[in-house]
């Protein structure tokens, strides 16, 4: 993600969003989780969110799926107050995310926010292990507790002895397995994944969905996930899809 | 899927009564569509006029089934045919998928909303597999595994189409 993506929203918003009250706490507008209320978001003339509306339910495992440049990156990062959209509100938790200050936004992320990407996400200085335990470290754990909580996740990753290999010497679906556990080790409360199975093959796909589904159910965990795969998204209680910026439904809940 | 060859595939295994071929195959290849008893002897006896299998001497106090069927060389060598040679890889064109969007096409309406709650109806099974595998025993696994990709396989087909209906409107339409 680039930084200069805030000033490339500011362009004139095609329509605003009808301007919703902050409920009082615990969810957004419709008393859902996280709320997105019609999003729009363009890159210098190029609009990625055209009035992206969607609710996720705490708990829910939501798949979002679309063509490749649809959107569905942008609205991730703008649920996750990475980008904050031009137009529209996003609600979390009851809070406004979108008029957070950017210091709140990333005490936000960092504090109740898991993520884990496509790739190249790892410390490179860092061993496998440093990076699992780093939330606990940055959340102030002490080094060994949260050295400790790391490595559990090795085995059930299929990692066992791989603890101590700096990112460069890990397959590509390795270290892919180091990053999801790096994004549940501190239970975040949602956890935001972007083609976390983009780069391995079914079998690991298939162990990193059944970890990802069964550690995000055990905690309560809400997950966005945004996948192309049928058989990722499979494993979410429902998916939406995005076409040309904007999200719709198909299946499941009312948005 | 031939259930002649299947059952003389698990014949191989050793003798065996009707009955009990019934309730292998049921429980292997069943998948909640249980042979009829009336088929497995049908077959059974056609089996043997073709000398694929013959039947054994009647048995005494073997209940109602009286003879064990055993299978002989000859349907020993097409069982080892049939497993080593590929199925048709069917494309599978006149599927219903394939005949209502292009019926849809030309009648001029919108295949977009039918290619939709397809690709739902699809992903939404395929939840229930997915649901299903994690649950399920090894072979519950790679069942559901052959639906899941098939299933996905209709799913990218379902969105090439959409991506492209604009184009294949035209085309259906000139032709018609
Ligand atoms: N940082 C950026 N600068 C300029 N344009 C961008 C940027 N990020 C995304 N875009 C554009 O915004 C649109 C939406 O992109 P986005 O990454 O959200 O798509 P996507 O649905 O995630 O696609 P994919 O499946 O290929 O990852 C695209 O047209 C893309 O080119
Ligand atoms: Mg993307």
């Amino acid at each position: 993600m680039t930084g200069d993506h805030n000033a490339a929203g500011h362009r004139a918003p095609e329509h605003r969003a009808p301007r919703l009250s902050v409920t009082g706490h615990g969810h957004g507008a419709s008393g859902r989780f996280i709320e997105a209320v019609d999003l729009s978001l363009s890159f210098g003339s190029t609009p990625a969110l055209r009035g992206a509306s969607l609710g996720v339910a705490k708990g829910e495992i939501v798949a979002v799926m679309g063509p490749s440049g649809s959107g569905k990156s942008t609205l991730l990062h703008c649920l996750a107050g990475i980008l904050v959209p031009s137009a529209g509100e996003v609600h979390f938790n009851g809070m406004r995310l979108d008029r957070l200050s950017d210091d709140k936004r990333s005490a936000l992320r960092r504090g109740r926010f898991g993520f884990v990407f496509q790739s190249g996400q790892l410390v490179p200085e860092l061993t496998a292990e440093e990076n699992v335990a780093l939330p606990l470290l940055l959340s102030g754990m002490r080094r060994g507790p949260a050295m400790a909580a790391a490595r559990t996740w090795f085995p059930t990753l299929g990692l066992d002895g791989l603890e101590s290999r700096r990112s460069g010497e890990l397959s590509g679906g390795q270290a892919q397995r180091v990053a999801l556990a790096r994004s549940l080790v501190a239970e975040p409360e949602v956890l935001f994944a972007d083609e976390p199975t983009g780069a391995l093959d079914s079998m690991s796909g298939e162990l990193v969905m059944n970890l990802l589904v069964g550690a995000a159910r055990e905690q309560g965990t809400t997950v966005v996930l945004v996948t192309h795969d049928a058989r990722v998204a499979a494993y979410a209680d429902r998916e939406v899809v995005v076409r040309d910026g904007t999200v719709g439904t198909l299946t499941g809940a009312k948005p | 899927m031939s259930v002649p060859l299947t059952l003389l595939g698990l014949l191989e295994r050793g003798p065996s009564h009707g009955y009990d071929l019934k309730r292998d195959y049921d429980a292997y290849f069943g998948q909640g569509r249980p042979l009829r008893y009336s088929q497995v002897y049908a077959t059974l006896s056609r089996l043997a006029r073709d000398g694929k299998a013959v039947a054994g001497p009647v048995e005494q106090g073997a209940g109602p089934e009286r003879r064990r069927y055993i299978i002989t060389d000859e349907g020993v060598a097409d069982v080892e045919k049939w497993l080593a040679e590929p199925a048709p890889p069917e494309p599978d064109l006149q599927s219903e998928l394939f005949a209502k969007v292009v019926l849809a096409l030309i009648l001029g309406k919108h295949a977009g909303n039918y290619l939709d709650v397809q690709r739902a109806a699809h992903l939404q099974r395929m939840r229930e597999l997915t649901e299903f595998k994690r649950q399920g025993g090894t072979l519950d696994v790679l069942l559901a595994d052959h639906a899941l990709y098939r299933l996905e396989a209709d799913l990218r087909w379902i969105d090439h189409t959409a991506a492209r209906l604009d184009m294949i409107a035209r085309t259906v339409q000139g032709q018609s």
